[in-house]
């Protein structure tokens, strides 16, 4: 049965450069005197490490733990001893160092005591998924996102086709193409185990028409199976088919939406290196140590396909294939065009690097950028629709919101606007501008929404105390004014009986002041001590209601 | 080795210069039959023309301090410069490419910022400018076929507005099919009866020469569309434009409205639709825009050449459609891909 197949608007049919890193087998390259492990090797939070400086570790071992949900751990890829764990050159766009655990290698290989799951199918897929994490794999087709959340469809959705994307659409690259071609048998069983963590009801692996071999290979693989349930497509060789979006359009004629996932379409795609993972941890308990990598370009001696531990520096492979150090312009990470240039060779592989590039520098030379002149060849190849013209029109104005009108955020960084651009504009490095920029200001705006509903609270509690103290102020006030109608009767009688008193002892005062004190009798003496008693019991009556009051 | 650049990490495969030089290149046909049509004047008047632009282009590079070398490089000035003298008639005196090319490189581009930035378009500013200021001997052209006037001849009219013996500007020269069409008809008379009064004026379906000067011109043009120099959507749009408004005034009165054909094949309709309006700078460039303003030229050449005031209306028509341009393109955004159908 022939698959229908459809068609994305753009792309490119470019030279493929493939048959020149497919002439060998893939083979191990000799063991390095270090591997250097990136606690961040895929898309999410970076790993923990679980093991100490000096510590010795076995090939295999779990070295560095999953920190948060979207996150995996990292195995030692060898055995030896932690060295260090510190920040190294890392393989990353920015070309800033990250912190790695660097292992120095013992020589022996000595593998940790693996466990295989001997029957998935009995399984939960809930711990199939944990079986997955555990062993720490990512996506191998380049962006690094955590596979056990993508083996999740979630608890609404219901997965129709799972797709393993075998397109490999990049020149140059082949890593895909020769696992295909060698190991057929083990991404079929990596897509069994797929589907049933997702309980997919129909599987594709779609294979670009450029890889003839690695189709008859996966076809005779399929036929040991003979699983009904497993299409295997051959599709058109245009660049870039193998992007999740496009991919899925040319096999269902469905357009995953904007700002939206597979799954809301009811399609999952993984990579097929990443299925072949898959089944090594379920059949050997292997964790993700090693992958193949193609080392290629013209500067270059022997192209090849390496299957190379996590952890081995770039220099340690571009050496085994007989690298011309003099006649290289410039090292990539990837394809020639969405890869990156590497700052350092002693930046390791890691779980997304699926080839390294050795461009030669004789190759036409950079021209300088000209104005763009708006002819629009970038739209009749941009797989996303978008119009690259106005878009960069308006990042370069820094108009971001124009930017993000003109729906900047579906644009996938394929590269093939600048590739046909006539003023040579470096096109995709103004929309990653953009994007940062963007989210840059989101960052800070989210701050200063922050900062300011902090500030806002504190200004309500501030005003809440203020109203707070002015409302027991108001009651204090009015209790004080029902209560004082009754006291101010009270103490007024008090008051005057007070006065009246105090008026009758200064009039006596005065009276016995004016009178002579001097030669009186005993009877006078007597009547003398007499009143002062009695004006001694006043004077205490007095201060007693005094104390009362 | 290290240097660290952006991807895509690949050759350039294409250049302005390669774009511009394809556009000189596809219209080699249509000036082959200027030429024969009209007289070794279209090569004086290119020759001119381009040495204007470059001397002009050199100047205002150097007052911007830009880079003269790339900038020359990239043809732009020369096509402006080509464009601009396929719109002139053959007999035009040296001041007036001068001041025509000089006004469009200095004033109509880089004031507005050079290659890339200028909303309007060159050649059309400055064809625009002498047709209002020079209106005179900006309509009076040879008659097509008659092959009086030599190269030398042509030369010495340039360059010392000296005629050939005998000859005077107006035996020499007359009015285009397209203008002697709207003023005959001004006057109340039908189709059928200009042909008989004009005899060598029309050819198959439109004026004699003229057609074939249109038929090269789309030949060129479709060769631009099959190298992808071109999109298809401008040029199809301004015909399907003129087309259809020609139809609908044409069927009712054939009498009083020349055919569709006539104004298709006439003036510099194809001129316009192939090359001028399909200057990517100046022109809209969402797929739906361009659509629109490919259709709203058409409708506006024929308006003009109908009821406006100049036997063509090619130029007025493309610098009416770029001020449009912006508006175009902001209403008429594609289908982002997985975006909802609208």
């Amino acid at each position: 049965m022939k698959h229908k197949l459809w068609h994305f608007q753009g792309g490119l049919r470019l030279s493929g450069h493939k048959h020149m890193s497919m002439t060998e087998h893939v083979a191990p390259p000799g063991l390095p005197a270090q591997v250097i492990l990136p606690l961040q090797q895929h898309i999410g939070e970076p790993a923990e490490p679980i093991v100490k400086v000096g510590e010795r570790v076995l090939k295999g071992q779990m070295i560095a733990k999953a920190s948060e949900y979207v996150s995996v751990p990292v195995h030692a890829s060898t055995s030896g001893q932690v060295i260090a764990i510190e920040e190294r050159a890392v393989p990353h766009p920015s070309g800033l160092p990250a912190t790695c655990i660097v292992i120095e290698a013992d020589g022996k290989d000595e593998w940790t005591t693996l466990k295989p799951v001997l029957d998935y199918q009995t399984m939960d897929p809930s711990a199939l998924r944990n079986v997955i994490r555990d062993a720490g794999i990512v996506g191998l087709g380049g962006a690094g996102f955590p596979s056990f959340i993508k083996l999740n469809p979630g608890p609404n959705n219901i997965v129709e086709t799972l797709i393993l994307n075998g397109a490999e659409c990049e020149p140059y690259i082949t890593c895909d193409a020769m696992l295909m071609q060698e190991h057929p048998r083990r991404v079929i069983d990596g897509l069994l185990v797929m589907k049933h963590a997702l309980r997919a009801k129909h599987c594709i692996i779609a294979v670009e028409d450029n890889k003839k071999v690695a189709h008859t290979m996966l076809v005779n693989a399929l036929h040991e199976h003979e699983s009904e349930f497993i299409e295997i497509v051959q599709i058109p060789t245009i660049y870039p088919t193998g992007g999740e979006k496009q991919l899925i359009r040319v096999l269902t004629g469905k357009e995953i939406p904007s700002h939206g996932l597979p799954i809301d379409i009811g399609m999952v795609c993984h990579n097929v290196a990443t299925a072949a993972a898959v089944c090594e941890t379920i059949e050997q308990g292997k964790p993700l140590i090693s992958r193949n990598v193609t080392i290629t370009g013209e500067a270059v001696e022997t192209p090849r396909n390496l299957e190379v531990l996590i952890g081995t520096p770039f220099a340690h492979l571009l050496d085994a294939c007989g690298w011309q150090e003099e006649q290289t312009d410039e090292v990539l990470m990837g394809g020639p065009m969405m890869g990156f240039g590497i700052a350092s060779l002693d930046a390791p592989v890691i779980k997304t690097t699926n080839c390294i590039l050795a461009r030669p520098k004789d190759q036409p030379h950079r021209q300088p950028a000209m104005p763009c002149i708006r002819c629009g060849q970038c739209a009749n190849v941009c797989p996303a629709k978008l119009l690259p013209q106005q878009l960069y029109w308006y990042a370069r104005a820094k108009d971001f919101d124009k930017a993000q009108d003109y729906n900047l955020f579906d644009c996938i960084e394929c590269g093939c606007c600048a590739y046909v651009c006539p003023s040579h504009i470096p096109l995709v490095q103004y929309y990653r501008f953009a994007k940062t920029e963007i989210w840059a200001m989101e960052r800070d705006k989210k701050k200063a929404d922050h900062a300011r509903q902090r500030h806002e609270f504190h200004q309500y509690r501030l005003e809440r105390k203020q109203k707070e103290d002015e409302e027991r102020k108001r009651m204090k006030k009015e209790l004080l004014k029902k209560t004082q109608g009754k006291e101010d009767a009270e103490s007024d009688s008090k008051k005057s009986a007070i006065e009246a008193a105090m008026a009758r002892v200064k009039a006596k005062r005065e009276q016995q002041e004016k009178e002579n004190v001097d030669n009186l009798t005993e009877e006078q003496k007597q009547a003398i001590r007499e009143i002062e008693e009695r004006r001694q019991r006043v004077r205490e009556n007095e201060s007693s209601t005094e104390e009362k009051n | 080795m290290q240097s660290v650049h952006s991807s895509p990490h690949t050759a350039p495969q294409n250049s302005v210069t390669r774009m511009m030089l394809a556009l000189l290149v596809a219209l080699i046909p249509g000036i082959l039959a200027y030429i024969y049509f009209f007289g070794w004047g279209v090569i004086v008047n290119i020759t001119l023309a381009i040495m204007v632009a470059v001397a002009s282009e050199a100047l205002m590079l150097r007052l911007r301090h830009r880079p003269l070398k790339p900038y020359l490089l990239d043809g732009s000035a020369i096509v402006t410069a080509v464009l601009f003298a396929l719109a002139l008639p053959t007999l035009a005196p040296w001041w007036l490419i001068f001041a025509g090319v000089a006004f469009a490189i200095v004033i109509a581009k880089h004031l507005y910022g050079g290659l890339g930035y200028n909303p309007f378009n060159p050649a059309m500013v400055g064809y625009a400018t002498l047709l209002i200021a020079f209106p005179k001997e900006m309509t009076a052209w040879l008659p097509a076929g008659t092959h009086e006037v030599t190269f030398i001849d042509n030369l010495r009219y340039t360059f010392l507005s000296a005629l050939p013996d005998g000859m005077t500007y107006d035996s020499l020269t007359m009015a285009t099919p397209l203008d002697t069409v709207k003023t005959e008809l001004a006057q109340d008379r039908t189709m059928d009866e200009i042909p008989m009064r004009y005899s060598g004026l029309f050819g198959g379906v439109a004026g004699r020469g003229w057609e074939w000067v249109n038929l090269t011109f789309m030949l060129g043009g479709l060769i631009l569309i099959y190298m992808k120099i071109i999109n298809w959507r401008i040029p199809v749009a301004v015909i399907v434009g003129i087309f259809v408004i020609a139809t609908v005034f044409a069927i009712p009165d054939p009498d009083l409205r020349p055919s569709p054909f006539f104004h298709l094949f006439g003036g510099a309709a194809m001129l316009g639709a192939f090359f001028i309006a399909t200057d990517p700078v100046t022109a809209a460039t969402t797929p739906r825009g361009q659509l629109i303003y490919g259709f709203g030229i058409g409708i506006i050449i024929y308006v003009i050449r109908t009821w406006g005031g100049y036997p063509d209306g090619v130029a007025f028509a493309v610098l009416i459609m770029n001020m449009a341009v912006p508006t175009l393109d902001y209403y008429t955004k594609p289908r982002v891909f997985g975006q909802e159908k609208k």
